[in-house]
């Protein structure tokens, strides 16, 4: 046959869904998501209420505040020109995930991620709502009638105001949280706030209402990314098919393969084939087909094949953490391998930069700039006078009075634009200065090198020195 | 994965098509919601081209129907801003279809930064000049404020950074305003006054009276007063006498006199002529003999028409500052 076959059904544009309705499930990892929800969602959640006492700025623990450009996080200020601070933790935050990825693989997918997370919520709600597997399955079927309807309309409605109270509280680190709240909702709050909200309400309940796994499938580059990081001794959530097969494959209970001397006489594998693994699967993979990019090593898997277990009588970990060398040999891996220790000094280097930097933080920031229109100016006594811009930021809760002299100039005189007498910044405050520095013409230079010296009345800062020039002509 | 139709039917679909008996198309279908995200994007572009200008036709395009207001003077027939009762510019509300030009007048008037400085313009208004140095905000302010004025009106004579222009031609020189004399006086009230209604210098030429010897002795004396190394102290007291005439404006002792701006003599800042960088007595002679000899025309127009007040006394703050006491 060489010409084109036209005959068969036309393909379709597009892939539908089939919604994934994942039996819910007790055990251990159950409950250590359990944990890790509530939580993430209570830090999340509380944090933008929590108050905090601060002589400048506003008086919430955590905010990011875009117009005065600083970031607080209760007693540490982070400003713009300590913003590498930031690239630090995200830094670390990668390698802490290299390291933790290449000892048991997707811990972050299946435990941390707020997709994860939030899918977890939604499913509840429609646990709650809809009842479990068997019955949402049921419902999926079932006709639109008012039951349906109800129900289905139910969920989404409690899933809309959980993304909605997401999306604000989004929104309330941006911004001073009792005072959002009350411009929120008389419609006086800017329209960024609304912007936000209303945007991250619609992503959350689409990607954790609809999208679900298949934001970790098609949209997710840490799925793909992490997978490269795994190797032959990384932990990864395995059916171990060496046992669950035999020689004769897996087979359901039944009459003379009751027992495990049975199975194991005739051939056959501990798995059941009861398909509870993957009827608890929030991705609804099959673990027995291995190692695969849909799975988020959540471990519930784990839970229901283990439940299953030891309601046989028969041993765990048929579906267990093992690596895929373990799987192999029966070697256990050995955490001290040279990727581990690799990623765990770098994760440790950061981690250490990176409190060195914020206990580093300047108290101040200063510059000293020679005004280079003109570069020296001839007074009416004769004496030649350079002007300098000093600038100086304090990033202190207290204000700073400092005294200026110079040092390296003979006969110098020093006078502040406005004539005062000291500096005096306000706490976390900028301010610039326009600075005259006086001093008699000296034969035979032309340039010199001059030390600016500030000191602390306070004495809350060290002295500190800046250096510029001096030009007689 | 579940949704891959491996799993599905145990194979993959194909397209139908079969070329050479056995080469098939697989067929793996894009997801539901990327095809609505295709379909949401054009949507979008429907939108846009509705509220935005977008498409060009003949030699104009398509405006779109969402608009920006701003104000915006009212002008007269001659194409000049109307003036109210009050002296200022009376302003109407102006709605144009969205565009940057709109947008940028809208920001210039209503951003939070417009919003701010006119709070700062607000707050210096009723302080005096003293007041506003004193206060390190206010001066910051009248500083920024005024270093933006001097750039656009004041830079292009007397330089960006207010350090005026020595030049070969007495009359192509522009003061110096970061040193610490003032030919016109320095107090705020002259600046403004100064700036306000323009200065017109005036030093007749002496070529007539003054020539030859004569010349150079008054010039003598004239470098003597500032203790010019070089100076013939025997030419200078000859040439005392000639000074006499000069008096009249830069006074007897030649110590100047602001009210006219008639220069001080007697210190060493030289605005219109380079004395302080000739090389030898004989060139600062020369300059100074050819100032007697041509006399000297300055002229600064007035800024009323182009600055307002509150501008000028902000650039008053700012140029005060320059030099220092």
């Amino acid at each position: 046959m060489s010409s084109v076959n036209l005959t068969e059904q036309e393909p379709e544009l597009y892939q539908a869904r089939d919604p994934i309705h994942p039996k819910s499930i007790k055990g251990r990892f159950r409950t250590f998501k359990t944990v890790v929800l509530a939580l993430a969602y209570a830090i999340f959640f509380l944090l933008p209420w929590v108050r905090w006492e601060r002589v400048v700025g506003p008086n919430q623990a955590v905010m990011f505040d875009i117009p005065t450009r600083r970031y607080y996080l209760f007693d540490l200020i982070i400003h713009p020109q300590d913003m590498f601070l930031l690239a630090g933790f995200l830094i670390l935050a990668a390698w802490l995930l290299f390291f933790v990825t290449g000892m048991v693989g997707r811990a972050f997918c299946g435990y941390f991620c707020f997709q994860t997370l939030w899918t977890d919520v939604f499913m509840k709600v429609e646990h709650w709502i809809q009842g479990d597997r068997n019955k949402r399955m049921k419902l999926e079927k079932q006709v639109w009638n008012p039951e349906k309807i109800l129900k289905k309309g139910l969920t989404v409605l409690v899933w809309t105001l959980i993304a909605f109270w997401t999306g604000f509280t989004f929104t309330a680190y941006w911004a001073d949280a009792p005072r959002l709240f009350m411009a929120f909702f008389t419609g006086t709050a800017a329209s960024a706030a609304y912007m936000t909200t209303g945007i991250l309400t619609v992503t959350t309940l689409v990607a954790a209402g609809f999208a679900r796994e298949q934001v970790c499938i098609y949209m997710c580059p840490y799925a793909r990314f992490q997978a490269v990081m795994f190797d032959k001794e990384t932990l990864l959530v395995s059916y171990d098919a060496l046992r669950g097969e035999g020689s004769a494959g897996r087979k359901p209970l039944q009459k003379g393969l009751m027992t495990l001397e049975e199975r194991h006489s005739a051939g056959t594998g501990d798995c059941i084939d009861c398909t509870l693994c993957v009827q608890v699967c929030p991705t609804g993979i099959d673990i027995r087909d291995g190692l695969q990019l849909a799975c988020i090593s959540c471990g519930l898997c784990i839970d229901a094949c283990d439940e299953i277990m030891t309601k046989r009588g028969w041993p765990k970990g048929l579906i267990r953490y093992a690596s895929e060398k373990e799987l192999e040999t029966g070697e256990k891996p050995s955490l001290l391998k040279f990727r581990t220790i690799g990623y765990g000094i770098a994760t440790a280097l950061a981690s250490a930069l990176l409190i060195y930097g914020v206990l580093t933080i300047k108290p101040l920031d200063f510059s000293i700039q020679q005004i280079r229109q003109p570069l020296f100016v001839l007074m009416s006594d004769g004496s030649v006078q350079n002007n300098y811009e000093l600038k100086i930021n304090n990033k202190e809760q207290s204000a700073l009075e400092l005294e200026l002299t110079v040092e390296g100039l003979t006969g110098a005189h020093v006078a502040i634009g406005g004539d005062f007498t000291t500096l005096v910044i306000p706490p976390d405050e900028t301010r610039n200065y326009l600075i005259h520095v006086r001093a008699p013409r000296t034969s035979g230079i032309s340039r010199q090198l001059i030390t600016f010296k500030l000191t602390d009345k306070t004495g809350l800062v060290p002295v500190i020195v800046g250096q510029s020039s001096f030009n007689f002509k | 994965m579940s949704q891959s139709p491996e799993n599905k039917k145990g194979q993959v679909e194909t397209t139908g098509h079969v070329w050479d008996g056995d080469l098939r198309e697989y067929n793996n279908p894009l997801p539901r919601w990327w095809l609505w995200g295709f379909y949401g994007t054009i949507i979008f572009a429907v939108v846009y081209w509705i509220l935005y200008p977008a498409w060009p036709y003949a030699d104009t395009y398509t405006k779109g129907v969402s608009t920006v207001s701003f104000q915006s003077p009212v002008l007269d027939k001659a194409g000049k801003p109307v003036k109210g009762p009050d002296g200022n510019v009376e302003m109407e509300t102006k709605t144009e279809h969205w565009n940057s030009r709109a947008l940028f007048y809208q920001e210039m008037q209503s951003s939070p930064s417009a919003l701010a400085q006119k709070e700062w313009l607000a707050k210096v208004k009723g302080m005096s000049f003293e007041q506003i140095a004193a206060n390190p905000d206010t001066l910051n302010f009248a500083n920024s404020a005024g270093h933006a004025l001097f750039g656009d009106h004041c830079a292009a004579c007397h330089g960006t950074g207010g350090q005026g222009v020595l030049a070969m031609n007495a009359e192509a020189s522009y003061p110096n305003l970061t040193d610490n004399a003032w030919i016109h006086g320095g107090d705020y009230a002259k600046i403004v006054q100064d700036m306000t209604n323009g200065i017109q210098g005036n030093m007749p030429a002496f070529g007539a009276l003054f020539q030859g010897e004569k010349l150079t002795d008054l010039a003598q004396y004239v470098l003597s007063l500032s203790h010019q190394p070089g100076v013939n102290d025997e030419a200078a007291n000859r040439g005392k006498a000639s000074f006499a005439t000069c008096a009249g404006c830069h006074g007897a002792n030649g110590t100047g006199n602001q009210m006219i701006g008639a220069p001080n003599l007697t210190d060493k800042i030289w605005d219109f002529v380079d004395v302080s960088g000739a090389p030898n007595i004989d060139a600062k002679l020369k300059l100074v003999e050819g100032v007697i000899d041509h006399g000297l025309q300055h002229k600064m127009p007035k800024f009323s028409d182009r600055l307002t007040p509150e501008q000028i006394r902000l650039l008053a703050v700012y140029v005060r500052q320059l030099g220092g006491t």
